[in-house]
């Protein structure tokens, strides 16, 4: 109503009146001067650059693109978008072969799983790591994640696939990269618990990497076609088939449902409240009343959930904690909710890297102080900054859901 | 999803409200669009400074004999309102935020261009002052961060000075200080009380200090230190050998953001939900009771309770919005007080009373609000939100959202 009446941009930047409180939550502004932060980045700045594009600065490549800027602002507006838009119209600078690399998931995921025990000796040896730290600009401290031998894909189609079909209820999984090219593990996980509570599980038609750090890396182009590629499939399963499409990870869920409109143009009006995350999905089921979870007795951790920065964004942690508390045996510890640093791609930038960890350091320190048994969050580059900066091992919620599961108790509770 | 109460707005009033009915166990959710107004706080509470333009000395006396019908403390009747008012200080503490004041007598807070105002309980880190016209210094050392261009030292000097102390204004530097003025538009509060954090800067600090006060009896400085809790602003204390007299600064303000981070503490650790960043876009009500909401970003969530609390505060928050010929409060359309004429909203004289800052929600005396005159059973209001007081000339800003907030708390905890 507001916006109708005032506002002759989508994202709000009338509304901004430079009261200063997005500055105190930009994680990076505190540790990284050099980076003008979201008030002077955002609408301060895009009044200029809406008078001359030469106002742009190139500084804008220091913003995470977190959003808790926008969390914060009490009046709405989108100011992560601003910047990122303004990074996207007016850059100059061009993505370089790191960029295509750290962006490319796809073709990368593609290339490292058929050669996989190759590529994480090769990717582990020290004079690879000095040349990708030297040469590439990719920071040596930087461990890449492992490639699995057998993508989730593949290991769907081959175990998993055909015993789909005596399920009434459906979901399309869009596994995203990390799953299929590294941890087909959290795939596997997300198929036994929405098959214990009666949801078969499909692949989409085509499903292409979201295009998070395809955007964040300049390749907007490409990041445009795979979009649309997506949305292509979804539209099948969620507006002509009338399947949800649900995802394991924030920040493709987040991408899909909120960056290809705002910031690729792609239009996802009709399809957007089809795009669910695994935790929110299953414990609205829950919720509801549709199914019924029962766990093993003898499961017993002390979880601490890490609120991921495009989950704040969403405001879905409460899913995630709620689903979580459902277990008897676990104690759950909340994390104060703060960016962990890595940003996806941009914390294994050599020139990021101590940005990135200044960023994290009071939440690292935090986790070791708590010593839980596993750090809990939805997002997987939030894992791996936090599991190469701390002791404690991170898992998925869904992960710990399967484990926790009594499977056939399940199965039977959920029975008509 | 179902709670016992929700609480729409996550500011003073807001979070004031929740914590208190979570300390009697209570199930409650806090939704909020953003950060709040405690972000703009001076780190002190009024209760009720002025009457008819005269400063108040004794408002817990006073107020018996001057409040006007209608008022929200009028509302609850005036003694009601001084016994809420009596245990605020406990209610603080049991939350780790210390104050200093009493409802019997009014003291003076410092404001940053170093003039007195009278109030009822500032922050601990704040002086009390008992005398308007009398500082208990007669040499005071001003001392600055170097290019901090939000403590105004010769306006603060200016105004010591007509008070008979005698000033002397330098300003200090460390290298983590002067690192974060590369970027000089972001050298602001918030980022160096971050700086602060570090227990070692904030040691070297106050060595600078002590070296430059000289032969001062006491060392005024920018109120920047202790974002998180007070623990900088302890250490400073001790290592100034001096007495620490703090001054607000231009906003973002540590005290109040530290203020509002220890209430949400309190909260989420009391079991209840803040979901920020989220907006109401949808409510439920029939036959005088609100049903449910949903939210932008919970979607098709349903989140039912018993009670609702509007405490989405005035036009600076959007709880009241301004039309060209109406004032209206825009989720649940409840009553609001309002001239119908918009001629009448202002006075043209600028320091004026001005009539649209007594415009708000229309309330019962059990608080609760109507729409068309026919009360909703279960919607209360509390807080800047309420109509008929006047929280600048009245210097009652801070009470009203206290005080209405623990009332309105204790009448759903007492309901039958």
């Amino acid at each position: 109503m507001i916006k109708d009446t005032f506002n002759i941009s989508d994202n709000n930047f009338e509304q901004c009146l430079k009261c200063t409180v997005c500055t105190v939550y930009c994680p990076v502004a505190a540790v990284k001067p050099e980076y003008p932060g979201p008030k002077q980045s955002g609408p301060d700045g895009e009044r200029l650059r809406l008078k001359n594009p030469d106002f742009y600065d190139e500084a804008l490549k220091y913003c995470l693109n977190c959003k808790r800027c926008e969390v914060a602002c009490p009046h709405d507006v989108k100011i992560g978008d601003i910047i990122q838009a303004a990074r996207i119209k007016y850059s100059k600078k061009k993505p370089g072969l790191r960029e295509m690399m750290l962006a490319n998931t796809d073709i990368m995921g593609q290339m490292a799983t058929t050669f996989s025990p190759v590529v994480n000796l090769s990717l582990g040896l020290k004079p690879v790591k000095a040349v990708l730290d030297g040469v590439m600009k990719i920071d040596g401290h930087r461990t890449f994640p492992k490639y699995a031998s057998q993508k989730f894909e593949s290991w769907f189609k081959k175990t998993a696939q055909a015993s789909q079909a005596q399920y009434k209820n459906r979901v399309s999984f869009f596994h995203g990269c990390y799953i299929n090219y590294n941890y087909p593990q959290l795939g596997k996980d997300f198929v036994k618990a929405m098959t214990a509570v009666g949801y078969g599980v499909q692949l989409l038609e085509k499903e292409k990497c979201c295009g998070v750090a395809l955007i964040s890396n300049g390749l907007i182009d490409q990041a445009k076609k795979q979009a649309e590629l997506n949305i292509h499939s979804i539209r099948r399963s969620v507006a002509e088939a009338g399947i949800p499409v649900v995802g394991a990870s924030s920040t493709c869920v987040f991408t899909m449902r909120d960056e290809y409109p705002h910031l690729l143009g792609v239009d996802n009006a009709d399809v957007r409240d089809g795009i669910n995350l695994a935790t929110r999905f299953l414990y609205s089921l829950v919720d509801s009343g549709k199914v019924r979870l029962a766990f093993r007795d003898d499961y017993k951790l002390h979880l601490a959930y890490h609120t991921a920065c495009h989950m704040e964004k969403m405001g879905w942690a409460i899913y995630s904690i709620s689903a979580l508390r459902l277990i008897p045996g676990v104690k759950l510890t909340v994390l104060d909710s703060q960016c962990c640093g890595i940003a996806g791609t941009y914390g294994f930038k050599k020139e990021n890297y101590p940005t990135s960890q200044a960023i994290g350091d009071s939440l690292f320190k935090k986790i070791e102080a708590l010593a839980p048994d596993y750090v809990v969050t939805d997002c997987e580059t939030c894992k791996w900054q936090i599991e190469m900066s701390t002791s404690v091992p991170v898992k998925h919620p869904i992960s710990i859901i399967a484990d926790a599961l009594d499977v056939e108790k399940t199965i039977e509770l959920n029975r008509r | 999803m179902k709670f016992d109460t929700i609480i729409i707005g996550g500011g003073l009033s807001g979070l004031a409200c929740g914590i208190k009915l979570a300390e009697s166990g209570k199930r409650c959710a806090i939704i909020s669009t953003g950060q709040s107004a405690l972000h703009f706080c001076s780190g002190s509470f009024d209760f009720l400074g002025y009457v008819n333009g005269f400063d108040v000395e004794t408002p817990a006396s006073t107020l018996e004999k001057v409040i006007p019908q209608g008022h929200p403390y009028a509302l609850m009747g005036a003694k009601r309102a001084v016994e809420v008012a009596a245990v605020v200080p406990e209610f603080f503490a049991r939350m780790g935020v210390k104050v200093n004041g009493s409802i019997e007598r009014n003291h003076y807070r410092i404001t940053p261009l170093g003039i007195m105002k009278p109030t009822w309980l500032s922050l601990d880190d704040f002086t009390v002052i008992a005398d308007k016209n009398k500082l208990p210094w007669a040499k005071v050392s001003i001392q600055n961060i170097e290019g901090f261009l939000d403590f105004h030292t010769a306006f603060i000097a200016d105004n010591f000075e007509k008070m008979g102390t005698t000033c002397t204004i330098t300003a200090f530097n460390l290298p983590e200080l002067k690192h974060l003025r590369t970027n000089p538009t972001e050298m602001r509060s918030a980022n160096l009380a971050k700086t602060f954090e570090n227990v070692d800067v904030v040691k070297r600090a106050a060595e600078l200090i002590n070296r430059n006060a000289g032969d001062a009896e006491a060392v005024v400085l920018p109120a920047v230190f202790g974002l998180f809790d007070d623990k900088a602003v302890q250490e400073l204390k001790r290592a100034v050998k001096l007495p620490v007299c703090f001054v607000p600064v231009i906003p973002p303000s540590v005290p109040g953001i530290r203020t509002q981070i220890m209430m949400r503490r309190r909260f989420q650790e009391l079991g209840g939900t803040y979901l920020l960043g989220d907006t109401v876009n949808d409510a439920v009500v029939a036959d005088g009771v609100v049903k449910s909401v949903k939210t932008a970003n919970l979607g098709d969530t349903v989140l039912e309770a018993d009670n609702f609390v509007l405490a989405t505060g005035s036009f600076f928050s959007h709880g009241l919005v301004a039309h060209p010929d109406k004032v209206v409060e825009p989720l649940f359309g409840v009553d609001v007080k309002a001239d119908a004429d918009r001629d009448n909203w202002y006075n043209s004289s600028l320091f004026e009373e001005q009539p649209y800052m007594s415009y708000g929600v229309i309330v019962d005396d059990s608080f609760r609000t109507a729409t068309g005159g026919n009360t909703i059973s279960n919607l209360y209001a509390a807080g800047a939100v309420l109509s008929s007081f006047n929280p600048i000339k009245e210097a009652s800003g801070a009470g009203v959202s206290l005080i209405t907030a623990l009332h309105v708390a204790d009448l759903i905890i007492n309901k039958k």
